[in-house]
């Protein structure tokens, strides 16, 4: 499947179904396979980053740089692996996993109080001056337990983020 | 759930006071909210904790909403039609087709094409030079002429067009404005009245063809990529309006073809010019072949051909009641108005985003809303004990 043919096999669709550990449907893969050949104007085999600004919807969100580091370039099988996070039958730990992966943008595995604040720039823009988000921060991860210094691991994200009212879902709509 | 609709309120108070300090941000005004499912925005409520900081699920809910399906990307998908020939009965049938419409259809209407350009080049000429005295008279003849020939274009691809309402009439004060799918809208409309159209300026024949015939009948020219063009452009608007001998004005406030199932935002410059506006409303039947022009896939040749090798040209086109501006409406609610009762005539869907995001970014104003959104939503909750 290294090319965007407009075929998939039966073959193609059950290997990526495995891949995403069963996260979606067949019906659904080959609804993603449509908007991934949509995406893809030229036919590459990846969507570029132009082609994911190109959706206004997309653009306009404010993590949508730091969503592109981990969707540009990605080939088709990547790119549902990465959707399967939004999966409904995706578990609690995957979706904190993929939250964690934003946050953490050199990928050491630690998320620092430096990158937790680049989000927050990210959030709130102009609005927030980076004293208030530094005031703000530091005040909610004392209550928290944790300290200006302190590194969060994945761990860490997942005890904190971990409860019945979080919800990440996307519906891959099925024509 | 009376939190969420307090937090939707807020938003729409909040983009309110956002729009009408600046007249310019209106333009390309969405309104997100109508279209966000409400279970990904949650009234934050209580003490402000760690994990309302680092809880960036429903921020990441969008953008991953927007991966996999937009409304704006769904509104010039060309939908290929679905094979309908693969049995041993159908598909020699089918074949039978593709020889008549190649081999028997197409070349006749090539003819009477090429026939109807014969005739009213050799009138359209002497026309055009020898009665440069007289004005008038030259201007009705050349009308006539243009509406000749765009009948022509329609017979070339059998359009069973079907005309519902009241046909226009050239009375001043007065534009016409119509949904967009393709060039052939204009030539449609243009065979039962010649309008004086407002359109982009294309490069090869059909530019030719603009600055020469479509000149005489009074069209104006534009160019999406030049910013200061709008101002120019809204001056020769307002110019042709006020003018009592001039055609008809039609224009397409949409500002790109969009692919018939979808209405995206007019543009307010044909809704402050102080005139009556009549809605036109334009829907094709896709039975034979869908009229969609998908400017990024073909060239308006390939589209025409294409066109020309099918069986007809399906469409209604409903001429609607005149609308004037209401008392306290801004020029944008107008807009917004006349294309609600453009969509509902037609049948199709509402989209809020504007057609020039097919060629550039959003402004990063609405980026700069939902961040002031979030801004607010923290600073808020801090005060909460």
């Amino acid at each position: 499947m290294g090319s965007a043919s407009s075929t998939l096999t039966q073959y193609d669709i059950e290997d990526v179904q495995q891949h995403c550990n069963n996260l979606f449907s067949q019906q659904e893969i080959v609804s993603l396979y449509k908007r991934f050949c949509q995406l893809d104007r030229t036919a590459k085999g990846f969507i570029s980053a132009d082609e994911f600004l190109s959706v206004p919807e997309f653009a306009m969100n404010p993590l949508s740089q730091r969503l592109l580091k981990m969707v540009d370039g990605l080939n088709f099988k990547d790119f549902v692996i990465f959707l399967s996070a939004f999966s409904a039958k995706a578990s609690m730990p995957q979706k904190i996993e993929i939250i964690f992966k934003v946050y953490d943008s050199d990928y050491n595995g630690k998320v620092t109080f430096k990158d937790i604040m680049e989000v927050l720039r990210d959030l709130s823009g102009s609005y927030m001056s980076d004293k208030q988000i530094e005031e703000v921060l530091i005040k909610v991860m004392q209550e928290a337990g944790y300290s200006k210094d302190s590194s969060l691991l994945l761990d860490d994200f997942v005890k904190i983020l971990e409860h019945p009212g979080l919800k990440m879902e996307v519906e891959v709509p099925v024509d | 759930m009376a939190s969420v609709a307090c937090f939707t309120f807020r938003r729409r108070e909040l983009l309110n006071k956002m729009s009408s300090s600046n007249l310019e941000l209106d333009l390309d005004r969405p309104n997100i909210e109508d279209y966000l499912t409400t279970d990904s925005i949650q009234e934050p409520r209580g003490k402000l904790r760690l994990r309302d900081l680092l809880d960036i699920s429903p921020t990441l809910t969008e953008a991953g909403g927007a991966i996999v399906d937009d409304s704006f990307t769904r509104c010039f998908k060309s939908n290929p039609p679905e094979p309908w020939n693969w049995n041993v009965y159908l598909f020699p049938l089918w074949c039978l087709g593709v020889v008549v419409r190649y081999g028997i259809l197409f070349p006749v209407r090539v003819l009477i094409l090429t026939l109807g350009w014969i005739i009213f080049l050799s009138c359209y000429i002497p026309v055009h030079l020898l009665l440069k005295g007289h004005d008038k008279l030259r201007k009705k003849l050349e009308r006539g002429l243009v509406e000749l020939i765009c009948s022509f274009f329609v017979a070339s691809w059998t359009g069973v067009v079907k005309y519902h309402g009241p046909r226009p009439c050239a009375r001043p004060k007065q534009v016409f404005v119509a949904n967009h799918t393709s060039m052939i809208d204009f030539i449609i409309l243009e065979q039962m009245t010649a309008f004086a159209v407002i359109m982009q300026k294309h490069p090869g024949w059909v530019g030719l063809l603009q600055s020469t015939i479509l000149e005489s009948v009074g069209c104006i020219w534009f160019n999406r990529s030049e910013a200061k063009d709008r101002e120019i452009v809204a001056r020769k608007l307002r110019e042709h309006v006020e003018g009592p001998d001039n055609n008809p004005l039609l224009i397409f406030p949409e500002g790109t073809c969009v692919n018939n199932h979808y209405t995206v935002m007019f543009k307010k410059g044909a809704f402050e010019l102080g005139s009556t506006v009549c809605p036109i409303a334009i829907k094709y039947n896709k039975i034979f072949v869908d009229a969609f022009w998908n400017s990024k896939k073909q060239s308006f040749t390939t589209h025409l051909l294409q066109l020309m090798t099918s069986w007809a040209v399906v469409c209604d086109v409903w001429y609607l009641e005149p609308q004037n501006m209401k008392p306290g409406e801004t020029p944008i609610e107008f807009a917004e108005r006349v294309r609600e009762i453009i969509s509902a005539r037609a049948g199709i869907k509402m989209v809020p985003w504007d057609g020039f995001l097919k060629y550039s970014r959003p402004s990063p104003k609405h980026r700069e809303r939902k961040q002031q959104a979030f801004a607010e939503s923290v600073l808020r909750r801090l005060e909460d004990k």
